[in-house]
């Protein structure tokens, strides 16, 4: 195939091939809705003069995550991608572009789908007629108010980010497999780059950590978590289209990470593992019903943890850049730009470091765990 | 939203003071043993991811208050 030859070619061809999807906001569809959209634009413009410009509110939208990529504003309309929303509804399965609510993030745009009524507030669809009977708190609250809105698989900005990070690290090593399958000796290119990687994956995390007998059975989950972390820690930092999305500062998507090493080392837990936790050695029976649960708690914090790092320490990074882009509009003048603009290269090169050690951090602590649960002990 | 500031401020003391302590003592034992930096290195990391865990549990329950 000509296409996986050239990885970086293809790619640059599928985003330039995604373009014609960048719409410009308020199309004319037809003449009512252009009226009703006039009259909101003008208001908007009114409202917009006294509005002071609020960081908190930007630092959210950019590490939340959204249901269309937002590039630009271009004299006050913004330039988005929009993806596809996809719901399951009361009357089923309902697929459309989020073009439809306009921008809308705050309830009052009405998406007529197949005569079922949605409004979107905070970036969660809800039923209209239900969204109205809710409270303020429980509108805040909205992902947890599950018979106010229908169930939502949509391909969101996190999602379309998790679909191209699986597409580059499979073309990248698809070109690295074929690369050793022609030339068997010394790597070049890509694998050049790509084989110290793995090999420290292997030699420093799975070997020391898993034994030496058994850790070639974890290996490709190790690489594979490593390098999915990896990349999307680096694509979170770019800070243009189609990257720059929070997906490892995603408390959901860390959960999942976390959750699949959970299930690892609970699976290749052995009868000393199991022997720990509802037998502790050494500890007189009677002591069982503490030990237990106290042992059964240390099995879940230890994935909690890895979930609440990954996530806190990304969002963090993205929160200082952030904030310190804005200060250039808290205090509304240039001067502060290049001072705030140097501060942010800082941050920007020390969250490359943090983003290749958190990667290393997840896969060094997840291959601990899975050592601690296939260790055979000598018992005396 | 001012005492969960403070409670992230305390939070962030004891794991600095605790990350401190690990990155000392690790300078110490790679000064005296050069040969072992790297397992030296990679305790020291794992340590300092435990902490760390135990930090960002308090600055959770700071955000989540």
């Amino acid at each position: 195939m000509v296409i996986s030859n050239k990885p970086l070619q293809f790619l640059f061809a599928a985003i330039v091939a995604c373009i014609p999807f960048v719409g410009f906001a308020n199309p004319a569809v037809d003449s009512t809705h252009v009226t009703t959209e006039a009259v909101a634009e003008h208001h908007g413009e009114a409202a917009h003069e006294e509005k002071e410009f609020n960081a908190t509110e930007l630092i959210n939208s950019h590490i939340g995550d959204a249901h269309e990529f937002h590039i630009a504003d271009w004299g006050g309309h913004p330039i988005s991608f929009y993806l596809p929303v996809i719901l399951w509804t009361n009357n089923g399965l309902e697929i459309f572009s989020s073009e439809k609510f306009h921008h809308d993030n705050e309830g009052h745009h009405v998406v007529d789908v197949n005569g079922q009524e949605l409004v979107r507030y905070k970036e969660v669809i809800f039923y209209k007629d239900k969204f109205e009977t809710l409270t303020e708190e429980e509108r805040k609250n909205g992902a947890f108010a599950f018979d106010a809105r229908p169930l939502d698989f949509s391909i969101t900005k996190n999602v379309f980010s998790m679909l191209m990070s699986t597409i580059i690290l499979f073309l990248l090593f698809l070109a690295v497999a074929r690369s050793y399958k022609k030339n068997p000796k010394a790597p070049k290119g890509i694998a050049g780059f790509l084989e110290p990687l793995v090999t420290f994956v292997r030699d420093e995390i799975a070997r020391p950590n898993i034994g030496e007998k058994k850790y070639g059975k974890y290996m490709p989950y190790l690489l594979t978590i490593f390098f999915f972390i990896w990349i999307n820690n680096l694509i979170g930092l770019i800070p243009f289209f189609p990257f720059s999305s929070n997906l490892t500062g995603n408390i959901y998507f860390t959960f999942v990470m976390a959750f699949i090493t959970f299930l690892v080392t609970t699976f290749s837990g052995n009868k000393d593992y199991w022997g720990h936790i509802f037998n502790t050695p050494g500890v007189p029976f009677w002591l069982a019903p503490i030990m237990v649960p106290v042992e059964i708690i240390g099995m879940l914090t230890k994935p909690f943890a890895l979930m609440i790092r990954l996530f806190a320490n990304i969002t963090a990074g993205h929160i200082i850049i952030l904030s310190l882009v804005s200060l250039i509009f808290i205090f509304d003048t240039v001067a502060v730009s290049p001072i705030s603009g140097a501060f942010v290269l800082f941050m920007s090169v020390l969250e490359m470091l943090v983003a290749a050690l958190q990667a290393y951090v997840f896969t060094l602590l997840s291959a601990l765990f899975i050592g601690q649960a296939v260790a055979e002990h000598d018992h005396h | 939203m001012v005492l969960a500031g403070i409670g992230a401020g305390l939070a962030v003391i004891g794991a600095g003071l605790g990350i401190g302590k690990i990155g000392g003592s690790a300078m110490d034992a790679i000064a005296r043993q050069p040969e072992a930096a790297g397992k030296i290195q990679t305790a020291m990391i794992i340590a300092a991811a435990l902490i760390e865990g135990v930090a960002l549990f308090a600055v959770v329950v700071a955000l989540i208050a």
